[in-house]
C-alpha cells in the first residue's frame, strides 16, 4: 500500500504529442468550450487512446485547448494538443476518436506535433455570420459604415461586469456574401438531423424561410485581447447603423491560424504535416 | 393515443433552435447523446415518451429512465424517446412561438406518443407535470382527454401514494418498471388493432398487475374529513392494487450503454445498481420498506455491467448504487476486485451510501486505490442513541467515533455527517446531541491524524412522514419547531469555539419540508392545491429559487374545505383510520407496520432479516418473492480479477484498442 494521501502509481510520461482539427456542427453549436472538453475526454477513454495524465493528487489528462468557439457558434476549426504515453498514427487516432465522438463534433485532422507551440501559430479566425431575415442591401450598407471608422467600441458582458472593445481596430476584412441558390452548402441539417419525415405544414415553413431574405457576412478577425466574437461585429453594425437583426444570427468558424500579409490564414497544422519545409 | 401510425409527428427542431441563442445552457435540449436510440415512428407500433419532470442535468443520469428506454427500445414493436422540464426561460419563449413539449432524441411533440411515463423520485415534481402537460397540449385533468391523447402514467417511488396527482395521471405503475412496462405495451397495442375506445383501454390496463387506473375508482369521506372508503367503480378495477417486483438482476443488466450527455449534469460516472431493496429496516425510509426484498446483483453480473458501461461511455468514475452499498455479501470482493481491474487507468470507484456499521478501512482503501481521498459520508440520522433506537439506525456513538477515528488516522481529511430534525419523539436535547457527537468527531479526528485541520460537515435535512413506512402515521413537525432546534444547534457548535470552527452546518429551513408531507400523505382533494399553485406560476418546487411557501400556503387555504395543510402533515392518525394508499400494496402488512410503529414509540428495534429470522413485514409470502444474496456461484469475468497486464504507471484509459495499432 502507498503512504497516505500518495497516488500509487506515477502518471507514463508524454512521450508523442497529437494536434487535431474538429468541427462543431449543426446541434453541437449550442454546446460551451467546458461540453467540448468533457465529450473529447471521454471519447478518448472510450477510444482507448493513452492520453497522458499530469502528476501529482488528482491526475488529470493532458489536452491542450486552443481559442474555443463560443456557445452557440459553430466551426470548422477548433484546434486541441493531445499529449500521449505512446507514439499513435494519427490517422488511426482520428479515425478511432471520431467513430465513437457525439454527434456534430468531427475530426477533420489529425497531426503529429512538431517543434513549436502550436498557440503561436494561431492569430486570426475567419467567420461566416448568416443573418436570416436581414436583407443583403442594408447589411451593405451598415458594413460600409463599419469600416468607414476608425474604431467603435461595443459593450460586452463578462464575468467580471460590462467590457468595452474596439471591433473595427480588429477586423482585417468584412464582406457581405452573394446570396447563396436554394439551399447553403453546408446546411447543417442535412447532415446531422435525419430525423422523421416532416408534415406538410413544417415542410411548407422550411421553404419559406429558405427563401426569405438572408444577408451573409464574412469575415476575419485579428484575435486581439478579449478576442472579438460573431455577436461583438453584430453588436458593432447596430452601433453604426442600428441594424437589428430579427432572430438570432448563426455564426460558423470557417478557419484559423496565422495572418499572413495580405489577410489570409495559414494552415497551423501545415508545419506539423512538413516539418523541413518544401 | 395517436390512432393513425401512417402520420409521424414532424420534428420541431427547425422551430426550437431559432429560441436557443436566447436561453440559458442551450446544450440540454438538444439531445445527440451518446448512445441515444432514434428509431423511425413507423417502425413501431406503441409510441412511449419518458418523461424525468426535473431539468435535464438532474434528469438525464437518473438510471430507472435509462433502464426503461433500453428495454423499451429493445422491443420490435415499441420506442421510447425522453423528455424533461424546460426551464421558464425557454417554456416563456416556447409558448411565445407555439412550440409545444418536445422529446430530445428526435424532438417530436410529446402529445403525439401512445404513453408518457412520468418518473416522480420526489413528490416535488408535481407542478412540474401541469406544467409539461400544458405545454405538450395535453388537458391537464385525465377526465377530458380523448384518443387523440397519450395515456399519462405515473411512476417512482412518489407514485405509492400518486392520490394527490390522481386527476391528472391514467395510470400508476406500482414497483419495479422493468416487467410493466412490457405489459402495458402489449395491451395498448392489442387496444390500437381492435379499434377499442380510451375508456375501454384503460379498463384492460387495470387488469395489469402493478397497475392502478385512478379513474376507475371513488372516494367517500366522512364528516370529519377522512376517508370513509376508496372503492373501485368498475368491475375492471382490482379492490387492492400490489407492486411489481423484478425478480432476478442479473437478468436485467441496464442500464448496458448509459447516455452520455454533451451537457454537464450531476453525475457524470457509470451506475451498476448492486443490488435492488433493504431490509436494515430504518423506519423514516420509504425507499427501503417499499423495495422489498433485498435482491442482489452477482459479483460476476456486476463486473460485466461496468466493463461493458465503461467501453460503451468513456466515463472515468463506476458508483456501485444501492440503498446502503456496503450491505451487498460479497462487496469487499466486489470492491478488490474492481480495485485490481482499473488499477493504474484513471478509474474511480464510489459508493454513495454506506452505513457506518458496515464500513470498513479495507473496503475504504480499495475504493481510493486510484489515488483521491476527499471525503466520506456516514448518515446516523439520530443525534441521540435513544432516537436512533426510535428511527431503528442502529448505530452506537462509540461504532461512530472509533470509525471515524480509523478513517482520518488513515488519511481522509473531511467527514460528512446526515442527520434528520423532526423525527417522531424528538426533544430539542435530541438535537443538541448532534453538537456534542460532531465535537466527539473533530476531537477524535485530532487524535487519530495528529493533525488540528481535520473537518466535519454536519448536513441536516427536516424528517417527512411517508406512506408505507412505520412513520405514515406519525405528526409531521412544525416547521417553527424544526427552525428553533436548527438554531439551538447552531449555539451548541459553536459553543465549542476551538471545535466549532471546524464544523460546517448545513441546512434547510422546514417550510418546503411541510409542502413535502403535504403532497406524500395528501389525498385526492391535494390535486386541487397543486393546480391552483401550478396557476398562480409555481413550478419546479425542489428549487429553493423557485419554491415559494407563501403560494402553496395561499392555495391550500384556497382549495382545501374542511380540512387544511396541518390536517395533512403535523396531525397524528389513529390506528383505525383509512390512510389515502391503503388500496396500493407495497407487499408490507399493516398490521405489521402498525406495530412496528409501536415498537418505534417504545424506542425498540427491530433486526435486519438478512441475518436474523423473518419478522413477518409480510413482503415475502404476499409477493412471491425470496432474498437473494450471494455468494454467487460464477466468478467474476475469467482472468479479470487481475490487472490484465502488471500497471506500473498509470494510463487515461481502461479499453484496449487494437485498432490503433502500435506504432
Amino acid at each position: 500500500m502507498s503512504y497516505k494521501g500518495e497516488a500509487a502509481h506515477p502518471s507514463a510520461p508524454t512521450v508523442a504529442k497529437v494536434r487535431m482539427r474538429f468541427a462543431k456542427r449543426g446541434r453541437a453549436r449550442f454546446s460551451s468550450h467546458r461540453d467540448v472538453a468533457r465529450a473529447m475526454e471521454w471519447a478518448l477513454r472510450r477510444a482507448g487512446v493513452p492520453v497522458s495524465l499530469s502528476q501529482g493528487f488528482s491526475p488529470h489528462p493532458r489536452l491542450s485547448w486552443i481559442g474555443a468557439a463560443p456557445t452557440g457558434a459553430a466551426s470548422e476549426a477548433e484546434f486541441v494538443e493531445i499529449g500521449l504515453t505512446r507514439d499513435l498514427e494519427p490517422e488511426a487516432l482520428g479515425r478511432e476518436v471520431g467513430a465513437v465522438l457525439p454527434e456534430g463534433v468531427v475530426v477533420l485532422d489529425v497531426v503529429r506535433a512538431g517543434p513549436g507551440a502550436l498557440a503561436d501559430r494561431i492569430d486570426g479566425s475567419a467567420w461566416r455570420i448568416e443573418m436570416p431575415g436581414v436583407d443583403p442591401t442594408d447589411l451593405r450598407a451598415a458594413v460600409a459604415a463599419l469600416l468607414a471608422r476608425e474604431a467603435v467600441e461595443v459593450e460586452r458582458m463578462t464575468k467580471n461586469g460590462p467590457r468595452m472593445l474596439d471591433v473595427r481596430s480588429a477586423l482585417v476584412a468584412l464582406d457581405v456574401m452573394e446570396p447563396l441558390g436554394e439551399r447553403h452548402p453546408d446546411d447543417e441539417r442535412t447532415s446531422d438531423d435525419p430525423g422523421p419525415t416532416r408534415p406538410d405544414a413544417s415542410t411548407d415553413r422550411r421553404t419559406h424561410a429558405r427563401s426569405a431574405v438572408c444577408g451573409t457576412l464574412s469575415t476575419v478577425v485579428r484575435h486581439t485581447t478579449p478576442v472579438v466574437r460573431p455577436d461583438d461585429v453584430v453588436s458593432a453594425l447596430r452601433t453604426v447603423a442600428g441594424l437589428e437583426p430579427p432572430v438570432p444570427v448563426k455564426a460558423t468558424r470557417t478557419a484559423q491560424g496565422r495572418l499572413d500579409d495580405t489577410g489570409v490564414l495559414l494552415d497551423p497544422l501545415e508545419v506539423d504535416r512538413d516539418p523541413i519545409g518544401r | 393515443m395517436s390512432l393513425d401510425v401512417s402520420t409521424a409527428p414532424g420534428s420541431v427542431y427547425d422551430r426550437l433552435e431559432p429560441l436557443l441563442p436566447r436561453v440559458r445552457k442551450p446544450v440540454q435540449y438538444v439531445g445527440g447523446e451518446r448512445n441515444a436510440t432514434v428509431t423511425p415512428w413507423e417502425d413501431a407500433e406503441v409510441h412511449w415518451v419518458l418523461c424525468y419532470p426535473d431539468a435535464y442535468e438532474v434528469g438525464l443520469p437518473n438510471q430507472g429512465l435509462m433502464i426503461l428506454y433500453e428495454v423499451l427500445n429493445e422491443r420490435p414493436d415499441a420506442l421510447a424517446e425522453r423528455t424533461y422540464a424546460v426551464w421558464p426561460d425557454l417554456a416563456e419563449l416556447m409558448r411565445e412561438h407555439d412550440v409545444p413539449q418536445f422529446t430530445v432524441d428526435a424532438h417530436r411533440p410529446v402529445a403525439a406518443f401512445d404513453v408518457l411515463g412520468v418518473s416522480f423520485a420526489t413528490e416535488l415534481g408535481y407542478t412540474n407535470l401541469l406544467e409539461i402537460l400544458d405545454l405538450a397540449g395535453i388537458p391537464l385533468h385525465a377526465a377530458q382527454r380523448t384518443a387523440e391523447h397519450p395515456f399519462v402514467l405515473a411512476g417512482g417511488h412518489a407514485a405509492f401514494n400518486p392520490e394527490p396527482i390522481a386527476d391528472f395521471v391514467d395510470l400508476v405503475a406500482l414497483g419495479d418498471g422493468e416487467e410493466v412496462v412490457g405489459d402495458i405495451t402489449d395491451v395498448v397495442k392489442a387496444a390500437k388493432a381492435e379499434g377499442l375506445s380510451r375508456h375501454e383501454t384503460l379498463e384492460r390496463l387495470a387488469g395489469v398487475p402493478g397497475v392502478y387506473v385512478p379513474g376507475l375508482y371513488a372516494v367517500d369521506y366522512h364528516d370529519d374529513g377522512s376517508i370513509a372508503a376508496v372503492r373501485p367503480t368498475s368491475p375492471a378495477a382490482p379492490e387492492r392494487v400490489h407492486k411489481r417486483t423484478t425478480s432476478d438482476l442479473d437478468d436485467w443488466p441496464y442500464p448496458r450503454k448509459p447516455l452520455v450527455p454533451m451537457a454537464e449534469t450531476v453525475h457524470e460516472r457509470m451506475s451498476v445498481e448492486i443490488f435492488r431493496g433493504c431490509t436494515r429496516g430504518c423506519r423514516f425510509c420509504q425507499a427501503g420498506m417499499i423495495t422489498r426484498p433485498v435482491r442482489e446483483r452477482s459479483k460476476q453480473g456486476v463486473s460485466e455491467m461496468v466493463e461493458a458501461g465503461l467501453e460503451a461511455s468513456g466515463y472515468s468514475e463506476v458508483g456501485l448504487l444501492s440503498l446502503s452499498s456496503a450491505d451487498h455479501s460479497e462487496i469487499g470482493e466486489i470492491a478488490k476486485g474492481l480495485a485490481d481491474r482499473y488499477e493504474g487507468t484513471g478509474t474511480g470507484l464510489s459508493l454513495p451510501s454506506t452505513r457506518v456499521d458496515a464500513f470498513n478501512v479495507d473496503l475504504a482503501e480499495e475504493l481510493t486505490r486510484s489515488g483521491r481521498r476527499s471525503g466520506l459520508t456516514f448518515a446516523p440520522e439520530g443525534g441521540s442513541e435513544r432516537l436512533r433506537r426510535v428511527i431503528n439506525k442502529m448505530v452506537s456513538e462509540e461504532e461512530l467515533i472509533r470509525t471515524v477515528a480509523t478513517a482520518y488516522e488513515h488519511g481522509w481529511r473531511q467527514v460528512k455527517l446526515y442527520f434528520m430534525c423532526g423525527l417522531p419523539t424528538e426533544t430539542d436535547e435530541d438535537v443538541l446531541q448532534i453538537a456534542t457527537m460532531a465535537h466527539e468527531v473533530v476531537r477524535a479526528g485530532r487524535r487519530a491524524s495528529g493533525r488540528g485541520d481535520v473537518r466535519t460537515t454536519v448536513s441536516i435535512g427536516a424528517f417527512v412522514p411517508k406512506p408505507h413506512t412505520p412513520f405514515q402515521w406519525a405528526a409531521q413537525t412544525a416547521p417553527e419547531v424544526v427552525d428553533s432546534r436548527l438554531r439551538q444547534l447552531r449555539e451548541g457548535i459553536n459553543s465549542e469555539k476551538s471545535l466549532g470552527r471546524n464544523i460546517g452546518l448545513r441546512y434547510h429551513d422546514g417550510q418546503p419540508s411541510l409542502i413535502e408531507g403535504l403532497l406524500s400523505r395528501g389525498d385526492r382533494r391535494v390535486g386541487r392545491v397543486i393546480e391552483a399553485v401550478w396557476r398562480d406560476g409555481g413550478h419546479f418546487d425542489g428549487w429553493s429559487e423557485y419554491f415559494s411557501f407563501e403560494r402553496w400556503e395561499s392555495a391550500a387555504a384556497r382549495e382545501l374545505h374542511g380540512v387544511d395543510l396541518f390536517w395533512f402533515t403535523t396531525r397524528e392518525r389513529d390506528q383505525h383510520e383509512v390512510l389515502p394508499w391503503d388500496h396500493l400494496d407495497s407487499g408490507l402488512d399493516r398490521g405489521w407496520l402498525w406495530d412496528d410503529w409501536q415498537d418505534a414509540l417504545d424506542s425498540r428495534e427491530q433486526d435486519d432479516c438478512r441475518w436474523t429470522p423473518c419478522f413477518d413485514c409480510g413482503v415475502c409470502p404476499q409477493m412471491g418473492t425470496e432474498i437473494q444474496i450471494g455468494p454467487t456461484a460464477g466468478e467474476m469475468a475469467p482472468g479479470r480479477m487481475l490487472p490484465l497486464t502488471p500497471v506500473e504507471t498509470r494510463t487515461s484509459t481502461p479499453v484496449h484498442n487494437p485498432r490503433l495499432g502500435s506504432s
